[in-house]
């Protein structure tokens, strides 16, 4: 995680409701939320695989919104709501959304994962029945090179109607290819 | 529980992998998550230019610099390394000479990566500049500079020319012959974690290193070699890779300026490259232009096939001389090839090094085979699919080249593609701008022979059994997101009747686990999950005998399953797993087995046999429908379906998922990824990051129809063979094939770009063959080919004495039969 302000003096501090709990961190100004999440409170959980805004994976919700943590200032995020994935299970229940991705192989070498949860997370909030059009254009800024991205589709799917309380299964051909 | 017999408790049943909920909660804990006590940041310097001599190296304003701790140079290390032992060609930090520009020359350890990268900043070095090479014919045409001083001459790095039977006079005799230039872009991984390492050195004189690497084992044996330190002391631990894809299974320099920084420091020091590093570190595909010539019968029918090969190596070996040979080793598994001669070619140029990236030199000699035979039927006016069908390589048989062929779905896998896709009606009939193609491929379920030349186990498995019923299992496999721990744990249960939950599973830890030879070659599930099978085997053995004796009854009746050990003719007799365990560790002491696995002996004994044998290979047959807008040149892929000959499924989900990651891989060579390098601004990368190195997205991805075959594989555990990467290799081609369908235009190389099919299109309005690709093959100082004569004309896998064969000297009476070789005995 290379920036490029070397010993500067100043620090700041910030108030951050992170996952539910309320925080408050000081770190060096010129760093990013992706840097201050990581570096300054130690949840690795938000991965970088860029850092320019052009992959998805540090993906996390601020204020419910997803945002590209490596393109967001820690100081721009005093008071806000921070979400990520270390804050998306109910104590030792999984979010639905976690429970399908782990089902189906929708992880598979779970680099990306956090990215894609989180940005499925906002989906979910938004409309509880995407068809998968709106799911492929939801996530159309996360990048995953293992899966093909057919796999979270329809883990999302799956947990979308999980969460609607309908009686879902994957299918067979999900879980066995076509006969 | 007598009912279950012949029935499997684990294999064949969908669940999640063993790793599965640490990643979808964020723990799983990659080489950059790991913060130490007093931890260091480290960062290299890299080459600005593509080929120059370092005249001086200044490092003492970096080491003022407040925050620095060391700084390294090429001095620092001596000892040259590089992943195969006939190409030691590369320096951690380069001594005197820099071969393109990402080389790293210098390296700083300090208290921030900030700091660090401003103290590159102060380092001075002064080059010498050297004409750059920027492509293979000029390396060809290039005595000197030498880029290195090996090599059979000038900037050639290896030759190869092998010759099965005597393909001239089956070309002379075909009924067609064909002959086509093809060429297939240079791509990358982009693993999406970037990768990293944590080195820590302890005054008793132990290092370890945590690094994203597929080949723990590889990079344990590099660092003794250029530390110069006794293995014994060194610990390596490659941590869940965030993406692999061939990218991490060289050793890298950052691993060993890392270990030096921590040795020199006595502090961790860790290095994470930046996404730019990564796409110079690269090692990926290479570039290659390939020549074939084919004779046939009226049948289609293979009498004899010529395929030339030229790789673009880049700056250095890495595992550029497999990967030549790679290029040649695969043509004659899928459908037969009565003689078969190879020429391959690898040059060295001043751009990042390739290397292996997911189906490691095969893709492109499977991309241009399968156009070439595509255009084979159309010459013949024979359907493509059943051409195909028509001369398949038969299981259980031996191929031209002495490969040995065991269970073989190929067949299956295109009549499945034929019926799901609507084959019969749909190809040459959908309206202009719509298309079908077919391809088909095969590849390894590992590679028959390890990387340096030993005679020990390619895998090796313990298991340790606990008193409370649990199991580790300890593997020295690498998870980089394929399902290796999981596998394993699947094995272990499936033999000793536990559940999956009840497995712990330790791997990739040189100083915990035995070798395993690394996440290449589609090799670990075959290969560690046949130790992993030997060892629970073993165990089995010794909780049956215990149990056998406490229950008084003969040992064939005891059953495991459950979590019970039980009498099979009476269920309700028996007792728990953990009591089997107990009663075996109270007659014996502590429970630990060992299990191991080593492919069998392949039967070529000529120069280069050992690159393509395999235990077992896989299979596949793809089916791409294209939509191409002939205004714009745009392709999109709506629909592939893919059928896969994997043995058997040890977990269906994790090989549809493997499937269908290998054809989004396979849709992005086809249509869009290619790395690019600026000939005229000293071969810089002109797209080094995410945006601009196009990869598809949720967008672009097709919808896949996947079928998987399974035809257990006698050499496979439970019959299991590869998945990993042979799916990827039929898409470029079936889509390919398909623009053709749909536009009646060829597009001789990947990418297919928009560009290129606009130009073939308006070519083909002109009136001219409507076809892009290379023209030419450029000269190439051949060496004298190794004559083998196949096992149908007398052969038996040896090279014929030189000059004792001469052109039809080892025809034999049977060259007109068909060389269907008898199914041979199985070796192992």
């Amino acid at each position: 995680m290379a920036s490029r302000r070397p010993d500067h003096p100043a620090t700041a501090q910030i108030r951050l409701d992170l996952n539910g709990e309320q925080t408050t961190v000081a770190f060096a100004p010129h760093k990013t939320l992706l840097e201050v999440l990581r570096e300054d409170l130690g949840l690795t959980g938000t991965k970088h695989g860029c850092e320019l805004g052009e992959c998805g994976t540090c993906t996390v919700l601020l204020d419910g919104r997803p945002v590209l943590s490596c393109l967001v200032l820690g100081v721009a995020c005093d008071g806000a709501e921070v979400r990520t994935v270390e804050g998306m299970a109910d104590g030792p229940r999984l979010h639905p959304l976690q429970e399908t991705f782990a089902d189906l192989g929708a992880a598979q070498c779970g680099y990306c994962t956090p990215g894609f949860l989180l940005a499925s997370k906002a989906l979910l909030a938004a409309n509880a029945r995407p068809s998968r059009d709106e799911i492929k254009e939801a996530l159309a800024g996360n990048l995953c090179r293992c899966t093909g991205y057919l796999k979270i589709y329809e883990a999302v799917e799956l947990a979308a109607a999980k969460m609607r309380g309908d009686e879902a299964e994957p299918s067979e051909e999900t879980l066995y290819g076509r006969p | 529980m007598g009912g279950r017999k012949g029935r499997h408790q684990v294999v064949g049943t969908p669940r999640r992998k063993v790793d599965a909920v640490s990643k979808v909660t964020g723990r799983t804990l990659f080489a950059d998550d790991i913060a130490l006590p007093r931890m260091l940041y480290g960062r290299l310097l890299r080459s600005t230019t593509p080929h120059a001599r370092i005249l001086r190296v200044d490092t003492s304003k970096a080491r003022a610099l407040d925050g620095v701790h060391a700084v390294l140079t090429g001095a620092d290390f001596p000892v040259p390394f590089g992943i195969l032992p006939v190409s030691q060609d590369e320096h951690a930090l380069c001594p005197d000479r820099v071969r393109f520009i990402g080389d790293p020359v210098a390296a700083v350890a300090a208290v921030s990566e900030d700091v660090a990268t401003t103290a590159l900043d102060l380092i001075e070095v002064t080059y010498e500049p050297l004409e750059p090479i920027g492509t293979p014919e000029q390396a060809l045409d290039t005595e000197e500079p030498r880029i290195h001083e090996y090599g059979p001459s000038g900037n050639i790095h290896k030759l190869i020319d092998l010759e099965f039977g005597d393909v001239e006079d089956a070309l002379a005799t075909a009924d067609h012959v064909r002959e086509d230039l093809f060429f297939y872009g240079g791509n990358t991984h982009l693993a999406m974690e970037q990768h990293a390492a944590v080195a820590d050195w302890s005054a008793d004189g132990k290092l370890t290193l945590w690094s994203s690497t597929q080949t723990p084992h590889y990079v344990h044996r590099a660092l003794a070699r250029v530390l110069e330190l006794a293995p014994s002391r060194i610990r390596v631990i490659a941590t869940p890779n965030g993406g692999g894809f061939g990218g991490k299974s060289d050793p890298f320099s950052h691993e060993i300026v890392a270990a030096k920084l921590a040795m020199l420091t006595g502090r961790p020091v860790k290095i994470t490259l930046t996404r730019e590093e990564v796409f110079y570190c690269h090692r990926g595909r290479h570039p290659t232009l390939m020549w074939v010539k084919s004779g046939v019968d009226r049948t289609g029918r293979i009498k004899g096939m010529h395929f030339r090969t030229l790789l673009d190596g880049g700056a250095y070996g890495s595992y550029g001389v497999a990967s030549a040979y790679y290029t040649g080793a695969l043509q004659t598994v899928t459908y037969q090839v009565e003689r078969y001669r190879f020429q391959g070619a690898r040059v060295f140029t001043n751009k990042p090094p390739c290397g292996p990236k997911r189906g490691h030199g095969t893709p492109q000699p499977r991309f241009a085979l399968e156009v070439h035979l595509d255009k084979i039927a159309e010459d013949l006016d024979l359907d493509p699919a059943e051409l195909r069908l028509a001369h398949l390589q038969p299981p259980e048989s031996l191929t031209a080249n002495y490969l040995r062929i065991g269970s073989m779905g190929l067949g299956a896998c295109i009549r499945k593609v034929v019926d799901g896709a609507g084959w019969k009606e749909r190809f040459r009939k959908l309206p202009y701008g719509r298309g079908i193609g077919i391809a088909c491929s095969s590849y390894l379920s590992g590679a028959g022979l390890p990387i340096y030349w030993n005679h020990m186990p390619h895998s090796g498995v313990q298991l340790k059994l606990d008193r409370g019923g649990g199991i580790t299992v300890f593997c020295g496999s690498t998870d980089i997101g394929q399902g290796s721990d999981s596998i394993l744990a699947y094995i272990v249960a499936e033999v000793l009747g536990v559940a999956v939950a009840d497995i712990a599973v330790v791997t990739a830890d040189t100083a915990l686990t035995p070798v395993d030879l690394g996440s290449y070659s589609s090799r670990v599930t075959l290969m560690s999950g046949n130790a992993a099978l030997q060892a629970a085997e073993r165990a089995r053995e010794i909780l049956v005998r215990h149990a056998a004796a406490k229950l008084d009854v003969p040992a064939e009746r005891v059953g495991l399953a459950d979590g019970q050990v039980f009498d099979v003719e009476n269920p309700d007799v028996g007792m728990t797993f953990a009591e089997a365990v107990q009663a075996a560790e109270a007659a014996e002491g502590t429970i630990g087995t060992v299990g191991s696995y080593t492919p069998p002996r392949s039967p070529g004994r000529y120069r280069g046999a050992g690159v393509g044998p395999s235990p077992a290979y896989s299979y596949s047959a793809a089916i791409a429908e294209v939509e191409v807008d002939p205004t714009s040149g745009i392709v999109v892929v709506p629909r592939i379906w893919i059928a896969h000959d994997v043995g058997t499924s040890i977990n269906p989900v994790n090989v549809l998922g493997q499937v269908e990651g290998s054809v989004y891989m396979g849709l992005g060579e086809a249509l869009m990824e290619e790395m690019v390098y600026r000939e005229n601004r000293n071969l810089v990368h002109k797209i080094p990051s995410m945006l601009d190195y196009k990869s598809p997205t949720t967008l672009d991805m097709c919808d896949v129809v996947t079928y998987l075959i399974e035809d257990p594989d006698p050499e496979g555990p439970f019959g299991a063979k590869e998945v990993g990467q042979g799916p990827l290799l039929p898409v470029p081609p079936a889509i390919a094939n398909a623009v053709y369908d749909a536009v009646g235009v060829r597009i001789d190389e990947v990418p297919i770009t928009p560009e290129k099919v606009l130009k073939a299109i308006k070519d083909c309005d002109k009136g001219r063959d409507g076809r892009f690709g290379p023209m030419r093959f450029p000269d190439v100082p051949w060496p004298e080919p190794t004559r083998v004569p196949p096992p149908w004309e007398g052969g038996d896998g040896r090279a014929a004495e030189s000059g004792a064969v001469g052109a039809g000297g080892v025809r034999s009476s049977s060259v007109s039969a068909p060389p269907v070789p008898a199914p041979e005995e199985r070796q192992h």
